[in-house]
This record gives structure tokens, C-alpha cells and sequence, in this order.
């Protein structure tokens, strides 16, 4: 079937138009060249040593990565409830509390970063990593509240019930079953919350305190019209863990599963 | 269990209360701060004082330059929301009809690049279309060129920067409206006498509609806030209505003015939204997530 066949076609052409200029960073983190471009003048693993080297990129990769997990932590926290009480309970005006609770996501992030920002400085507060934290998890919580009540429809009370008719209390019985059964739940939540404030620049520009860099604003600041060769590596870096730590776990949850069966 | 139901039950209050605290005092209040401010006065760098006043409201109506920034923000923002639903639809399609057996595999791909950073992605096209870019390296390899041909740093590599950035956005949201259409309609419709052509016409293309229109919805408004984009991959003249913001706040400190402009960006994306949901609900955007 010829129609088939163009659609096909179509798809590898824009499957290669959203992996090729990915692909480029990830093979010129080993060029030889001190340009950032083409031509490749041969292999080399120097930029790699130049990057962890970089005391500037590794101080703001240890920011980015403290500022994701407390992000992750907090956004988690306040999205798994406000998700609990979505899906567990039923109470008039439910629509209107959802759209309330993705509301963030409707506002344009320049819009939120600079209303905050006005906020701080009515309250004379000054920039700070506070402000990070707190802004990065109101970005993320509308992505957890989703993602988590999208997993929680999927938990079956009958398991609490069963167990509370064996005779256990509430409280056993939120940490033997509930919480288990939660986990996948958090799990998916604390690792979307962790990506958006790693990989969040928009906001983040104008939130940071000054001469606070997260790896994102370092890379910003490092682009003068041109690409570094560090940068390069630092792509590959950060690939690798943003795009390789997850499908290993998602990988290794599917071999032992399996395994069990 | 009668008992409890008929009471009144405290606990989603408090389960969603640090959510509405939360949202409430970075979201809302912050929110009414910008229109507060908007009437302040700006003195001097970082120093304005509390009036109510319209002078930044006139500078924003009077002055053709916000003009010109609004007009091409719409502009640019309408012309990468078309091209991304023209070049999103197929590979969707492709998606939810294939036999292929490792579809999961597509699947995968199409998230994958909401892990690969942001900026990494957007500057990754400086490696294609720049002076030392693929393109320009290919053509001088070839022979086909002595210069490099300038196709960076202008309108065309902007809008192809947040076409590959907001692409995935479309395609999945697509697929979702796809997907969840019974696959029995379109044979269907074939042994009532359609066309393959038909087929998808009148029936698989019409029910696909609410997919088309939530990706379509955000990518306008992730374009139209954008401000990071142009300043990378973009000339001196290329940009948006995002990076007068940028400018007034971080760059002049005249925070009214930074204010008005944001409160205005707000209004303009925020009624798109507005006409979006009364048509199609926002039930549909939360689907992708499923």
C-alpha cells in the first residue's frame, strides 16, 4: 500500500529531525578539534577531563543536583496528597480543585518566574536558593499531581480493607500496604519532579541569586555564540544520566519481573 | 460505613490544603502582584515607588516597538504550532495504526526526548546549522560550497529550535486522541463504500480533533512565553514578546514595566487558553499523562 508507505517514510524523517541534532552533541563530545563544530579532526576523551576539571560546572552540578532532590522531595510530598485525596475521595466541586491544582502549568513560566520575583521584593525578601526550591516545586507540582493520580486509579482498595478485616490498625495498615503499593506512585512522581528542576532555565534565570549557577544557567553562560568543547562533553554527560539512569531501572524492573513470573 | 459517608468528610480537605497553600501564596498572590505593580512608578535602575499611575500602560499602547513584539510573538508562535501539527500528525498516525511489532519502542522514543535537556537540545542545532555546523561541513566536503552559508541566528533557526523543543508535545498528544479511537470504525467505513481517503476523512480525522487541538494549544503557549530560544539561537532582531521581559527585569531593573509586560503576556496566552477550554474542556490535556 503506497499511502502506507509515505507515512512511514514521513515518520523515520521526523524521527531523524528530533535525534540527529542529539546525535551530532553526543559524537562531537569526542572530537579532537578545540572548536566546538566540525570537521571531526579525530577521537579524543580530553574535553571529558577538561569538564570534570571545570570547577564552575561541577560546583553547579552539585547545585542543580541538591536543588532536584529537595525539589523532588517537596513537590512529591504536597502532589501525592493533594493526588490521595483525588482519587480516593468523592466531594462536590472535584473539576474546578483539579484545574486549580494545574493552574501553575497554565501561566506562562517568564509570567511566574517575574510575579514571584515582585512578590519577594514587596516582602523585602532577596534571592536566594529558598526561592529556587519553592518555585521549582510549584512547577513541577502540577506534573506530579498527573502523573501520580494517573498511577493511583490503578491501587485497588479492597488490599486496605482485607487487611484492616485481618485485623490490622490504620496505621499498619497505610506502611504494610498502602505505602507499598504507593511506591511505584512516588517513584514516578519524585523522578519527574527531579527532571523538570534539573532541566529547568526559563525560570530558574531569574530566580538564582547572583553567583549562583545551576547546569543549565552555566551552560547559558558559556554560549557566546558558540559551542565549547566542554560543553559538548557536558551534553554527553548529562544524556547519559537524564536518558541512561532511567531506562536501565526501567530495564532491570522489566528483567526481574519477568524473572519472577 | 453509612455513618461516615453521610458526615461530612475532613480528610481531602486536609489532604489538598498544603497543595492550595502552596499554589495560593506562589501562584495567586504573585499573580495579583504583577497588575499591582504594573501602576508603579520606576524612579531610577531597581528604584520605583508605589503610585497609580498608567504611564507604563501607555508606553505598553502607544509605543509600536511592544506593537511590532506582540504581532510577531502571535506570528511566530501560529507559524510553529502549523508547522508542528503538519509535521507531528503522520509519525502520531504511524504510531497508534502500526502492526509493527516493537511499537513500544516508538513509544519510548517520542518521551525520550523530554529527558535530553532543554538547553543541550536547543543549542545542538548551532551543530547543524551554524558555520561549523553538519550542513555547512557536508557542503564544503562535497565541494558545493567555499563559504559557509549563514543559516543560523536568524527568525528561520529560532522557529526550527522550538519546533524540535514542542514537537514531542504534539505528537503524543495526537497519538493519545488516536489511540483511544475504536479500531473497528474505519473498516467500518470502508465496507459502507469510503475510500481509504474517506475513511480517515470522515471518521478517523474528525475524532483525532481533540488531540490536534490540545498539542496545537500547547505549543502556541509554550512558544508564545518563550524567551530563552531566540537568545540562543537567535539574531539581535529575533525576538519574542518574552525577551522584552527579560529585558525589563533582569537586564533594565525597571520592575513596573517588567510588571505591565508580564501581566499583558498573561492575559494574551491566558486567553488563549480560556477559548480553548470552553470548547474542548482541559480534561484532554491531562490525558497524555496517562
Amino acid at each position: 500500500m503506497n499511502a502506507w508507505a509515505f507515512i512511514r517514510f514521513y515518520t523515520i524523517l521526523v524521527y531523524t529531525f528530533m535525534f540527529a541534532p542529539i546525535i551530532v552533541v553526543l559524537i562531537l563530545a569526542f572530537n579532537a578539534s578545540q572548536f566546538g563544530g566540525f570537521p571531526i579532526e579525530g577521537f579524543s576523551l580530553r574535553w571529558f577531563g577538561e569538564l570534570f576539571q571545570n570547577e564552575a560546572i561541577m560546583r553547579a552540578f552539585r547545585t542543580s543536583f541538591i536543588l532536584g532532590l529537595m525539589t523532588a522531595l517537596v513537590a512529591t510530598t504536597i502532589g501525592i496528597l493533594a493526588a490521595l485525596a483525588l482519587v480516593r475521595y468523592q466531594f462536590r466541586g472535584k473539576d474546578w480543585i483539579t484545574t486549580f491544582l494545574i493552574s501553575p502549568v497554565l501561566v506562562p513560566e517568564t509570567v511566574l518566574a517575574v510575579g514571584l520575583l515582585i512578590f519577594l521584593r514587596w516582602l523585602h525578601m532577596p534571592r536566594s536558593f529558598g526561592l529556587l526550591l519553592l518555585g521549582h516545586s510549584i512547577i513541577a507540582l502540577p506534573f506530579v499531581v498527573l502523573v501520580v493520580q494517573a498511577r493511583l486509579v490503578g491501587i485497588r482498595r479492597e488490599y486496605e480493607e482485607a487487611a484492616r478485616s485481618l485485623g490490622a490498625s490504620p496505621v499498619q495498615t497505610f506502611f504494610a500496604v498502602t505505602f507499598p503499593l504507593l511506591m511505584p506512585a512516588i517513584f514516578a512522581g519524585a523522578l519527574f519532579a527531579f527532571t523538570i528542576s534539573f532541566d529547568n532555565i526559563t525560570a530558574t534565570i531569574f530566580w538564582r541569586p547572583s553567583g549562583m549557577e545551576t547546569v543549565p544557567t552555566q551552560i547559558f553562560g558559556m554560549l557566546r555564540h558558540s559551542v565549547s568543547p566542554e560543553i559538548n562533553a557536558l551534553g554527553f554527560v548529562m544524556i547519559c544520566i537524564t536518558v541512561g539512569v532511567p531506562l536501565l531501572a526501567g530495564g532491570l524492573a522489566r528483567y526481574f519481573s519477568r524473572k519472577k513470573v | 460505613m453509612a455513618d461516615t459517608a453521610t458526615k461530612f468528610d475532613k480528610r481531602p480537605a486536609l489532604l489538598l490544603t498544603p497543595a492550595f497553600i502552596a499554589i495560593t501564596a506562589l501562584v495567586v498572590i504573585p499573580m495579583s502582584f504583577i497588575l499591582v505593580y504594573s501602576f508603579y512608578e520606576n524612579v531610577d535602575l531597581a528604584v520605583d515607588r508605589v503610585a497609580f499611575q498608567f504611564g507604563n500602560w501607555e508606553e505598553l499602547l502607544t509605543d509600536g516597538y511592544y506593537h511590532n513584539a506582540i504581532w510577531k510573538t502571535l506570528k511566530i508562535s501560529f507559524v510553529v504550532t502549523v508547522l508542528a501539527a503538519v509535521l507531528g500528525y503522520l509519525p502520531a498516525y504511524f504510531i497508534a495504526m502500526t502492526k509493527f511489532r516493537h511499537k513500544w519502542l516508538l513509544l519510548l522514543l517520542l518521551i525520550l526526548p523530554f529527558w535530553v535537556s532543554f538547553i543541550i537540545r536547543t543549542l545542538s542545532w548551532i551543530h547543524i546549522l551554524g558555520n561549523q555546523g553538519a550542513i555547512n561541513g557536508l557542503l564544503q566536503w562535497l565541494g558545493l560550497t567555499d563559504e559557509p552559508i549563514r543559516m543560523m541566528f536568524n527568525e528561520f533557526s529560532v522557529m526550527v529550535g522550538l519546533i524540535h523543543v514542542f514537537l514531542p508535545y504534539m505528537i503524543l498528544n495526537i497519538y493519545v486522541s488516536l489511540e483511544g479511537i475504536d479500531e473497528n470504525l474505519e473498516p467500518a467505513a470502508r465496507t459502507l463504500g469510503a475510500t481509504p481517503w474517506q475513511a480517515f476523512k470522515e471518521v478517523t480525522l474528525p475524532l483525532s480533533l481533540p488531540g490536534l487541538a490540545a498539542g496545537s494549544l500547547l505549543v502556541f503557549v509554550l512558544t508564545g512565553g518563550s524567551y530563552v530560544t531566540p537568545l540562543i539561537l537567535g539574531g539581535p532582531s529575533d525576538f519574542l514578546f518574552g525577551n522584552l521581559i527579560y529585558d525589563a527585569v533582569v537586564t533594565e531593573l525597571n520592575w513596573p514595566m517588567g510588571a505591565t509586560l508580564s501581566f499583558t503576556l498573561l492575559v494574551l496566552l491566558g486567553s488563549v487558553v480560556v477559548i480553548y477550554s470552553r470548547f474542548m474542556g482541559l480534561n484532554q490535556l491531562s490525558k497524555a499523562f496517562g
